[in-house]
């Protein structure tokens, strides 16, 4: 029996009730959890603004009990920085995938960043197109299969996986760059932590926040969660190593 | 106070932007309409009425910031010229989908592809029967005066807010870029008024709002679909706008709209003097088209020729209008050439009074 006494969890109610679509074993969720309860945490449920991109969390909106839109494919940080222009004072964040961030809406991202719009990007890295069914992403390793790239990713003729999260750092608009996971309960509290900063950042008004969450895809990357989370760590990291990039100055 | 002033079309558009109350204003730069986003930032309306002017990194990103502000509930304002304009469809689809209110400049110029920067009117097609993908519409005011292209800023952002749909303003390079006498109206405060409908962040006891043109079942889509037809209808009861010349006792008919109306109002005093009855129809708004008048006239008069600046458009729709009750024509010069009031009337007698 749950009583207040013996309440040791509850689930924060900066996300809705609505059962994920997510895959099982899928980042995600994770990913959702921490930045909401962050955003309880701060107490800016009332305050904050969110940008849903096109992938896996094109329904993000469902999820996030705050206000929400959902931007074309790429276009997130455009249309934060539409939002965060004209309500200077709420919290703007855009969560968006690699697809989203790193290819169709490179452009959008580096000059969001580039400006120093001072918006939260939450970038969640798996190294592939989840919601299209496996397709090779702009972060796909060498050698990586997906559903276009079936004999590996060959960098030869597809290119190479794109740091975009060291790019961005480079900029003199971004303020704290950051690169984490979810995969185990204490890279969620390091992400969680991250995500935290990050807001509070905001408030400062020193430039653009960027939060990467390497994360697993168990249906993309034809694995159980397990084997997912394993690969990730063997491989991934390797590439895509944690940690901060950019912290702010003391 | 009304103030008298000579303005270039693409500064006066701007100004009215500034006095519409806009909250922001979003674009990037284009020949021939460049002037608008110059003379917001000359006139850095932050200091006036604290209105936002950003140049984005592209045409897509500024009609996505477009996007990102109106789903707020703010009033924002984007202009390009053609070629930035098919940039800007696939926000403009989203924005329709998401039922979002904006204003939309089109200062164009002749395409296709990079075309060249002198005026036409060849995006009528664009503006006016979608442009982006899906099926939706915008409103679309054409002016044909720099006046008109202050009153329709205005106006547009009444129209766009009354529907929640977005408003194209569709001028060309003469408009945007001549100067003329022009009567602005008087600073509006920006709105305060919050909607139901814009995310400026969830309140307590109410569900928060989501922006979307989302809809993954297909029932929920039609519904979406069935909603905005329902919509059109209703505007395309009540928004069309339109001026008549001398159609009274008029035997043929020129329609015609923005600076090629003008041109064409000439060849119709100078048919006049002539001994032809000649009238004009000039709609203002091209979505919703002023089919009523066109099809009344169409039973009166013996031809009815089109002149457009573009290879033949709007002439579709006036057929569609008139449904066979008299031969309908069109003269256009395009390419960014502009017709001489002597080659329509040349036109007038070769293909509907001779014809």
């Amino acid at each position: 029996m749950i009583t207040p006494e013996n309440l040791v969890y509850e689930k924060t109610k900066v996300m809705t009730d609505r059962v994920l679509h997510y895959c099982p074993g899928c980042g995600h969720g994770t990913a959702h959890r921490m930045l909401a309860e962050v955003i309880d945490e701060l107490g800016i449920q009332g305050d904050t603004i969110g940008v849903a991109p096109v992938g896996c969390s094109v329904l993000a909106y469902y999820y996030f009990n705050v206000d929400m839109q959902e931007a074309a494919h790429g276009r997130a940080p455009a249309v934060a920085t539409g939002i965060k222009r004209v309500l200077p004072e709420k919290y703007v964040f855009t969560y968006q995938g690699d697809g989203d961030l790193a290819a169709i809406g490179t452009a959008e991202t580096i000059h969001a960043c580039n400006r120093g719009e001072n918006i939260l990007i939450v970038f969640i890295n798996n190294g592939i197109y989840g919601m299209t069914g496996g397709q090779m992403a702009p972060t796909t390793l060498p050698g990586m299969k997906s559903s276009t790239s079936p004999r590996g990713r060959d960098v030869a003729t597809m290119g190479n996986p794109l740091k975009i999260t060291e790019l961005i750092a480079e900029l003199p608009g971004t303020y704290f760059v950051t690169r984490q996971s979810v995969h185990t309960p204490g890279n969620a509290r390091k992400t969680r932590r991250a995500l935290k900063k990050a807001l509070e950042y905001q408030k400062l008004n020193k430039g653009t926040c960027f939060v990467e969450i390497v994360a697993n895809c168990p249906s993309g990357w034809k694995m159980t969660p397990v084997q997912s989370n394993k690969w990730m760590e063997e491989h991934m990291f390797s590439f895509y190593p944690l940690g901060d990039i950019k912290v702010p100055e003391k | 106070m009304k103030e008298l002033r000579l303005m270039k079309g693409n500064e006066a558009l701007a100004e009215a932007a500034i006095r519409a109350g806009a909250d922001a204003y979003f674009g990037y730069p284009i020949t021939p309409q460049s002037e608008v986003i110059e003379y917001l930032m000359r006139e850095n309306p932050a200091d006036r009425t604290g209105m936002q002017v950003l140049q984005a990194e592209s045409e897509v990103a500024a009609i996505n910031m477009i996007y990102g502000a109106a789903g707020c509930g703010k009033r924002a304002i984007t202009s390009s010229s053609s070629p930035g304009i098919s940039l800007k469809m696939e926000g403009i689809s989203y924005i329709a989908g998401a039922e979002l209110p904006c204003v939309v400049v089109n200062v164009v110029r002749a395409g296709p592809g990079l075309g060249t920067i002198q005026p036409s009117q060849s995006d009528y097609f664009q503006a006016v029967k979608g442009g982006g993908h899906g099926d939706y519409k915008m409103i679309v005011l054409a002016p044909a005066t720099v006046q008109e292209s202050v009153d329709y800023v205005k106006l547009g952002f009444d129209l766009a807010f009354k529907y929640r749909n977005p408003v194209m303003i569709l001028s060309d390079g003469i408009i945007g870029q001549m100067m003329e006498k022009v009567e602005l109206f008087e600073q509006m405060p920006r709105s305060t008024e919050e909607y139901d409908w814009a995310t400026v962040g969830k309140k307590p006891g109410k569900n928060s709002v989501f922006v979307t043109s989302l809809q993954l079942q297909s029932e929920e889509q039609e519904k979406v679909n069935l909603r905005l037809q329902a919509k059109y209808r209703v505007i395309e009861k009540n928004e069309v706008r339109y001026e008549t010349y001398m159609c009274d006792d008029a035997e043929y008919l020129f329609v015609a709209f923005g600076s090629c109306a003008r041109i064409t109002r000439k060849s119709m005093e100078m048919a006049r003097e002539k001994g032809h009855k000649v009238g004009l129809i000039r709609p203002q708004t091209l979505y919703p088209f002023p089919e009523e008048v066109i099809y009344e006239m169409g039973g009166r008069v013996k031809g009815i020729l089109t002149v457009e600046m573009n290879a033949g458009q709007m002439v579709e729709d006036v057929k569609l209008a008139v449904n066979g009750q008299c031969p309908v024509k069109h003269f256009g010069r395009f390419g960014g050439m502009i017709p001489s009031p002597d080659e329509i009337l040349n036109a007038l007698e070769q293909k509907i009074i001779g014809g």
